[in-house]
């Protein structure tokens, strides 16, 4: 036998490895995958999603089936969100809550009739799926569909090239799922994702990944995007990244994520650190999660200093970047409430340098979603 | 006029004692769209192996080392407005700064444009 190498072993490859390097994807570890950062280059990737489709592979993400009687009133007790509201093809943004109230992952969860579907972040799949089988009743049954990939097709020619393989995803609108097939293969198709633009996502079996992303591609709309224009996209979008802008020591209310808190489960309570959450929502957090546009040219990333008039390290940025489409420097931070107010001045320190921010409503650019009822 | 190159990727031009410092087009490739250039300031004084600029792309920030040790004499000041003139040109107008020489023999022992060349294949 040859010799192994430790990190080599840990590093894992998904179903469309092959497929990113012969596209030219530059492969990097990410939640202990390979995946690609980047082909042609991030700046272009980033502004050839927002003007025409981008094709992501976020098949590291968790992809999970829960069903079970009652598995709507059981999946209830962990998270804040109205489950039992959501009719058949109907999907929420939802947030797992430790017994404090800390966020251990964001997710997506979907009525998909007989299951709920959920896709949860990569990182930190492993530990979602043990936390809920050890809260979840044994009635509950939890599949992991590891033999599935899934990918997001993103931007304003989404739908026009999407269409074209699969008629039916023109009749979906934002946060709306529905099966489809194309060439045999079951697709679960979603008008949903993670750059702001309009856009669907598609989980299809693992062996069909190649030949859709090839088809995909044939389309004079669509190329191949990496993770790193995904991070700049959603950074613009305003939203947060799990391990990044949201982790245990941060809540609901702090992450500015208030729209997870479904009216009815806020009435009723009986979700994991509800008493410190509502009561945060009542009299606000000592923190908040805001967005910065920084001055001059250089980015501000994740772990600079958010520091008060005297110099005092009062907050932390979590995510900073370029931002293509805005042309400047932006970033996420949580910063004192006091400070949280769009126009507030900030000083960020990094590296031993200051840098002049000010605080920005997010989105910092528009979401462009095609939402149920809006006239296209 | 000389041009060395170094094994992190920058290359230095000589013209008499005055040394122009930029980084490859191999690592400009490599660090992908640079969107800000911090270049040193006219007599800062670097011994060989300081940080001497910052690069930052769209993904992270890399520090410029000098590869020799001189006094600055002039930052590429066109990069504060176009910084991606490093990725345009960089073995060119996408320069990041110019020193005087203070020891000609830390030249000793740098590549030369085919060495590499075949540094950069081997990688």
């Amino acid at each position: 036998m040859s010799e192994t190498n430790e990190t080599e072993l840990e590093t894992l490859t998904l179903p469309l490895d092959g497929w990113h390097r012969a596209h030219g994807g530059r492969m990097v570890p990410f939640a202990g995958y390979w995946m690609p950062v980047q082909f042609d280059g991030i700046m272009a990737e980033h502004q050839w999603t927002r003007e025409s489709a981008g094709l992501f592979d976020v098949s590291h993400m968790g992809q999970l089936h829960l069903s079970g009687d009652d598995v709507v009133a059981a999946l209830e007790t962990l998270v804040p969100g109205d489950i039992a509201a959501l009719k058949p093809g109907r999907m929420r943004y939802s947030l797992l809550l430790a017994d404090n109230g800390g966020i251990l992952d964001d997710l997506m969860v979907t009525n998909a009739g007989d299951t709920l579907y959920m896709v949860v972040n990569g990182a930190v799949k492993w530990d979602d799926i043990a936390h809920l089988r050890e809260y979840l009743s044994d009635k509950i049954t939890i599949n992991h569909l590891e033999d599935q990939a899934l990918l997001a097709l993103q931007g304003p020619k989404a739908v026009d090239a999407l269409a074209r393989l699969v008629p039916g995803v023109t009749d979906l609108v934002f946060m709306r799922g529905a099966g489809f097939e194309w060439q045999g293969h079951a697709l679960w198709i979603s008008r949903s994702g993670y750059t702001g633009e309009d856009g669907f996502e598609i989980s299809l079996p693992a062996e069909a990944a190649t030949a859709f992303a090839d088809a995909l591609c044939a389309e004079p709309e669509v190329k191949p995007i990496g993770l790193g224009a995904r991070d700049s996209l959603r950074l613009e979008a305003g939203l947060p990244l799990y391990g990044h802008d949201l982790d245990p020591e941060t809540t609901p209310v702090m992450a500015d994520l208030g729209f997870a808190l479904s009216k009815r489960r806020r009435e009723e309570g009986g979700f994991p650190g509800a008493e410190r959450i509502l009561a945060e929502r009542e009299n606000g957090a000592v923190q908040k999660r805001v967005g910065l546009i920084i001055d001059g040219r250089q980015p501000v990333r994740e772990g600079a200093d958010v520091l008060d008039a005297e110099g005092n390290m009062v907050g932390r940025v979590t995510s900073g970047g370029f931002a293509p489409s805005v042309g400047k420097p932006i970033a996420m931070a949580y910063v004192p409430v006091a400070m949280a107010e769009p126009g507030t001045a900030v000083q960020l320190g990094q590296r031993g340098k200051i840098h002049q921010a000010k605080v920005a409503a997010m989105p910092f650019v528009p979401h462009r979603y095609v939402r149920a009822g809006a006239s296209k | 006029m000389s041009r060395y190159f170094t094994e992190d990727h920058e290359w230095i031009d000589l013209d008499g004692d005055i040394a122009t410092v930029g980084i490859t087009d191999y690592a400009q490739g490599q660090l992908g769209d640079i969107v800000f250039v911090e270049t040193p300031e006219d007599g800062k004084q670097f011994a060989k192996g300081d940080e001497a600029a910052v690069v930052e792309s769209v993904k992270a920030a890399s520090d410029v080392y000098s590869p020799v040790s001189g006094t600055v004499t002039e930052g590429n000041s066109a990069l504060d407005d176009n910084p991606a003139l490093v990725n345009e040109d960089p073995e060119g107008e996408g320069w990041f700064f110019k020193l005087e020489l203070r020891d000609a023999g830390e030249l000793d022992g740098l590549m030369d444009e085919s060495k590499y060349k075949k540094f950069v294949e081997s990688l």
